[in-house]
């Protein structure tokens, strides 16, 4: 840690993993409820649970954004945050926001709009905590160094509170208040945050393999464009069937199609600055996380994305399991990877610790992995099966869900498999490492 | 300090082989660095072909599921003026690479002279354009009339657009006319021609009889 305000850090990531923990438990609640349906069904229904489950999902990633920001902002600057006060105040508002949400939801205080349910003062404290959260970064790189790393963050932050702003257009017009309710989670994860993720990837690239920023900053440039070229346009996707008029359909399958691309060249940048770099960094769970992620994400997002993104295809796969199946990997790999990544390097640095329990952290990833790989995989059985039987059979919904319920079964032991991933990975975070673990230094290979 | 080994010899096969802690400068067969222009520019290049190579696709798949309506529409496109419109702009390009020639021998006023010519031209296109677009919609035709018209709406739409920023792009070049910039900005303008050849043929003269 070069600076001392980075420190601020430390704390956004910890109330991440918080709402991560509470984010994923409620997801196990949820899957469960699909194979037990009564399953508190006075006291925390499923449709409380799920949005639990998404908002919480949304609130931890763009804390752990702020949490990234604080710490690699002031090292890209070179200089101290522009006001470590007002950056916890911003986190006290952040919290109480989303304790609030959680604890309105529990009591059914919602405003209903899905996934944009949030009380009105709770949505006035996101808009309020965003742009203290702006005014600072900005000021912070407009008083010191400029990079290409802090201006597409910046570039992808000041778009996620922009686009924020459309959760308070609610049009009488169904069909006018779905075309901008788009706006808010889409245009983030299919255009400004793929930015933000580009430019935190290549701070961990730049510093766990040592190649020169200059490479770097051209990989960056090139993917934020083709994600910006691809993205904006290709959330037309989204707009098939929702009163818009037809030529939304070719607009939206060509455009989303190419979506494929930024993911892919963010799978080639990883992997070849990983060769290509020189430098021994003793995190290697950070190295694991940071090509998971970019992996994880192209699979997510990208494949599973193309799989019933043209209109023709998603005609008869609208709203199936199919859809779950990509939003779950797409989130893990492109986001909830990504704040992980940062975190693992972080962590260790914010705390002065050496890098550690690396074992179990890169467990963690193979768990948290292999449960959403899994996961991935049955519900796209699911959603195959279901997508036959309701679409084109034409059975009643409620009979085919009946169908499904062994994948469901399945869902949820991966579900299971997940959160303790993720459990694992906070504790590995939490606890102090006693000893270094070093894989290989106790066998030195023999001499041919 | 690199050291030579007694025995060292030299190696046969690549260069580098024989200097293994030379830093690499050896470009790779994907390095757009070697390309004119900004290496940006090739990627947005390569981007916009991918789109309306898809759109392309997406107009022949249409077509082989509704052959008739896409004969019977076809029927009332302007062949004569798509035609002149596609040498205009070929012209255009022209005269944008002959821009950058003039650059190269320092000859700053031709240089702004033909990018003048090129914009002239690139601007009659665009009336041509609207004039074509005006007699469809004096039709009854619109972007909704049937898969034909939106997809030809749609996608020679898109390319007017490209049409109008090349032009701003050909100003800023007169504005600006740096090697680097001429380059990079005529690359665009021929790209714009490269999609309308691709486009000219798809839409308008396939299954004509000509």
């Amino acid at each position: 840690m070069k600076y001392s305000s980075q420190k601020v850090a430390l704390w956004y990531f910890i109330v991440a993993l918080v709402l991560f923990a509470a984010q994923v438990t409620f997801g196990l609640l949820a899957g469960y409820i699909y194979v037990a349906p009564n399953f508190l069904s006075e006291l925390v229904p499923f449709n409380i649970a799920r949005m639990i489950h998404t908002n919480a999902l949304i609130v931890w990633l763009i804390c752990g954004f702020f949490g990234a920001a604080y710490y690699l902002i002031p090292e890209e600057a070179e200089r101290e945050i522009h006001s470590v006060k007002l950056a916890y105040i911003q986190l006290v508002i952040w919290v109480v926001g989303s304790g609030g949400a959680v604890i309105s939801y529990l009591f059914r205080v919602h405003e209903g709009r899905e996934f944009l349910e949030q009380p009105l003062w709770v949505k006035l404290g996101i808009v309020v905590a965003a742009l203290m959260f702006l005014y600072n970064v900005s000021m912070t790189v407009l008083k010191g160094r400029k990079t290409t790393i802090s201006n597409v963050l910046l570039l992808g932050l000041w778009g996620l509170a922009v686009f924020f702003l459309f959760a308070f257009y609610n049009s009488v017009n169904l069909a006018i208040d779905k075309m901008y309710w788009w706006y808010v989670v889409h245009l983030w994860v299919e255009g400004v945050w793929e930015l933000i993720m580009v430019s935190i990837l290549g701070f961990l690239l730049l510093k766990l393999t040592g190649v020169d920023r200059e490479v770097i900053d051209k990989w960056i440039y090139a993917i934020a464009a083709l994600a910006l070229f691809s993205g904006v346009l290709g959330t037309g996707h989204h707009y098939y069937w929702i009163g818009t008029p037809g030529y939304w359909q070719w607009i939206g399958s060509i455009f989303s199609t190419l979506e494929v691309a930024p993911f892919f060249a963010m799978v080639v940048f990883s992997f070849v600055m990983v060769w290509k770099g020189r430098r021994d960094h003793p995190n290697k769970a950070a190295i694991l996380w940071a090509l998971g992620c970019a992996t994880m994400a192209f699979f997510g997002a990208g494949v599973w994305g193309f799989l019933h993104t043209l209109s023709s295809v998603n005609y008869l796969t609208h709203g199936t399991q199919v859809t779950p199946a990509h939003g779950h990997m797409a989130f893990f790999g492109a986001y909830v990877s990504l704040n992980l990544a940062i975190i693992t390097y972080a962590m260790p640095i914010l705390l002065k610790r050496e890098p550690y329990n690396q074992v179990l952290n890169m467990i963690s990833f193979w768990l948290m992995t292999g449960g959403m790989a899994f996961m991935t995989f049955v519900l796209t059985f699911a959603g195959v099966v279901q997508t036959h039987l309701q679409r084109v059979m034409g059975e009643y919904f409620m009979d085919v869900q009946d169908q499904l319920i062994f994948f469901y079964w399945m869902r949820l032991g991966s579900g299971v498999i997940f959160v303790i991933g993720a459990l694992l990975f906070i504790y590995a975070m939490a606890k102090p490492q006693k000893e270094l673990i070093e894989s290989g230094a106790q066998e030195v290979a023999p001499a041919e | 300090m690199t050291q030579k080994r007694a025995d060292a010899m030299a190696v046969e096969g690549p260069r580098m082989a024989s200097k293994p802690g030379r830093s690499s400068k050896r470009q790779s067969p994907w390095s757009l660095e070697k390309l004119p222009g900004d290496p940006m520019m090739w990627i947005l290049i390569v981007s916009e072909i991918f789109v309306f190579g898809g759109a392309l696709w997406a107009f022949a798949i249409s077509e082989m599921l509704h052959p008739d309506i896409f004969r019977e529409a076809r029927a009332h496109l302007n062949i004569p003026v798509a035609t002149l419109n596609t040498l205009i702009l070929l012209t255009s390009g022209f005269i944008a690479a002959i821009a950058v020639r003039y650059a190269n021998s320092g000859n700053l006023r031709m240089t702004r002279l033909s990018l003048l010519g090129a914009g002239v031209l690139g601007f009659l296109f665009i009336l041509l354009k609207i004039m074509e677009y005006w007699q469809k919609f004096e039709m009854g035709v619109g972007l909704e009339t049937n898969s034909f018209y939106t997809l030809y709406f749609l996608v020679t739409g898109f390319h007017l657009a490209h049409v109008v920023f090349g032009l701003i792009i050909l100003a800023i070049l007169a504005i600006w006319p740096s090697k680097d910039n001429l380059e990079t900005g005529t690359a665009f303008w021929h790209m714009v021609d490269l999609i309308w050849l691709m486009i000219f043929p798809v839409f308008y003269l396939m299954g004509v009889g000509l």
